[in-house]
């Protein structure tokens, strides 16, 4: 067999409220009909190790998207953007829901697209996907990769631009989730999860969790030592798997 | 984790980041998954002056031990500084 080429570039891209910003882009080059994905970053920001991801879809013949959900904070670099936002209190849940909205009608929109995409996420970024799930009812599927603070606890924690725990939203969940958490995770615990799942089944969703022993948080992650590299080949085989059950055409 | 976590310290002084130096009013203290360093978690610094606006920053990212050897060395150049400074001209 041989490799299917990939094209990748930083495109232009119009979010929430029509505000224009810049999105990182990565699609095979091969002529067909490919499902998309949305990528979503993690609070420090639209990092290289996010850009490796969009290409991994791209490899895997998906068409992804990652918008950078802090450039209304730039010009700069991502990560001196990435601290303006975390000084600011992080980004509001509806801009983020809105961003997410458009990079998902930009994928849709594509000539190569085959109608379905779906939203994977990472750290709170995962807490991002699995609002939006709830939020958006145009997403085929979702993958929450340990997002905290989809359960909060401490009410006090909400505010303004996260008014609402996304646990309180299921009900309205339409997409088939997969949610990989590492059992030594702290931002969900275990209990979290255990709680979270109990919610979905309560609720007749569709779902998958996966636990993973001897991993904490961003056990995915190659640019940290946090990085696990049994348990994420596993977690990656179990999120194409996934996708291409749900997002097949 | 992810967290929204952000200590706020004033401070007064001045940072030399990439466009030279300039004065800071604020040191943004968090300890949360870092851009660069390769650790889990680090505890970040970013020196920045928000009568400025805060477009510029001066970053530091370290280890919990690391920083908790920096937080003891501040206090003992303090000490030892101050002492000095203090005594009078022989």
């Amino acid at each position: 067999m041989s490799y299917d080429g990939l094209t990748a570039e930083t495109i232009a891209f119009r979010g929430h409220n029509g505000d224009q910003g810049e999105a990182y882009h990565a699609r095979p080059v091969r002529a067909g009909k490919f499902p998309g994905m949305v990528v979503i970053h993690h609070l420090p920001g639209w990092d290289e190790w996010i850009t490796e991801v969009v290409r991994k879809f791209a490899h895997h013949g998906f068409v992804a998207i990652s918008p950078h959900l802090y450039f209304r904070e730039g010009p700069g670099s991502p990560d001196d953007v990435g601290a303006r936002v975390r000084a600011a209190g992080g980004v509001a849940d509806e801009q983020v829901v809105g961003d997410v909205k458009a990079a998902i009608a930009y994928l849709r929109a594509q000539p190569n697209s085959n109608g379905k995409v779906g939203v994977i996420g990472f750290c709170s970024g995962g807490r991002h996907a699995y609002l939006c799930a709830c939020r958006l009812p145009e997403i085929d599927a979702v993958v929450d990769c340990w997002g905290g603070n989809v359960i909060v606890d401490d009410k006090s924690q909400l505010n303004a631009k996260r008014p609402v725990a996304p646990i309180d939203l299921s009900e309205q969940l339409r997409a088939p989730l997969l949610g990989l958490f590492g059992n030594d995770d702290e931002n969900p615990n275990a209990d979290q999860v255990n709680r979270t799942e109990a919610v979905l089944k309560r609720l007749g969703k569709t779902y998958e969790f996966h636990r993973y022993d001897k991993a904490g948080h961003a056990f995915f992650n190659t640019a940290r030592v946090a990085y696990r590299p049994e348990q994420a080949a596993d977690g990656w085989t179990k999120t194409f798997a996934f996708l291409r059950k749900h997002l097949a055409a | 984790m992810c967290s929204y976590i952000v200590e706020k310290a004033a401070v007064s002084g001045s940072a030399k980041g990439a466009n030279g130096w300039m004065r800071i009013d604020t040191a943004n203290v968090y300890f949360d998954h870092p851009y660069h360093a390769p650790l889990d978690h680090a505890l970040a610094i970013d020196f920045v002056c928000e009568a400025d606006g805060a477009r510029e920053r001066v970053a530091v990212e370290l280890s919990a031990a690391s920083a908790r050897e920096l937080v003891t060395k501040i206090m003992v150049a303090l000490a030892i500084g101050e002492q000095a400074h203090a005594k009078p001209a022989a």
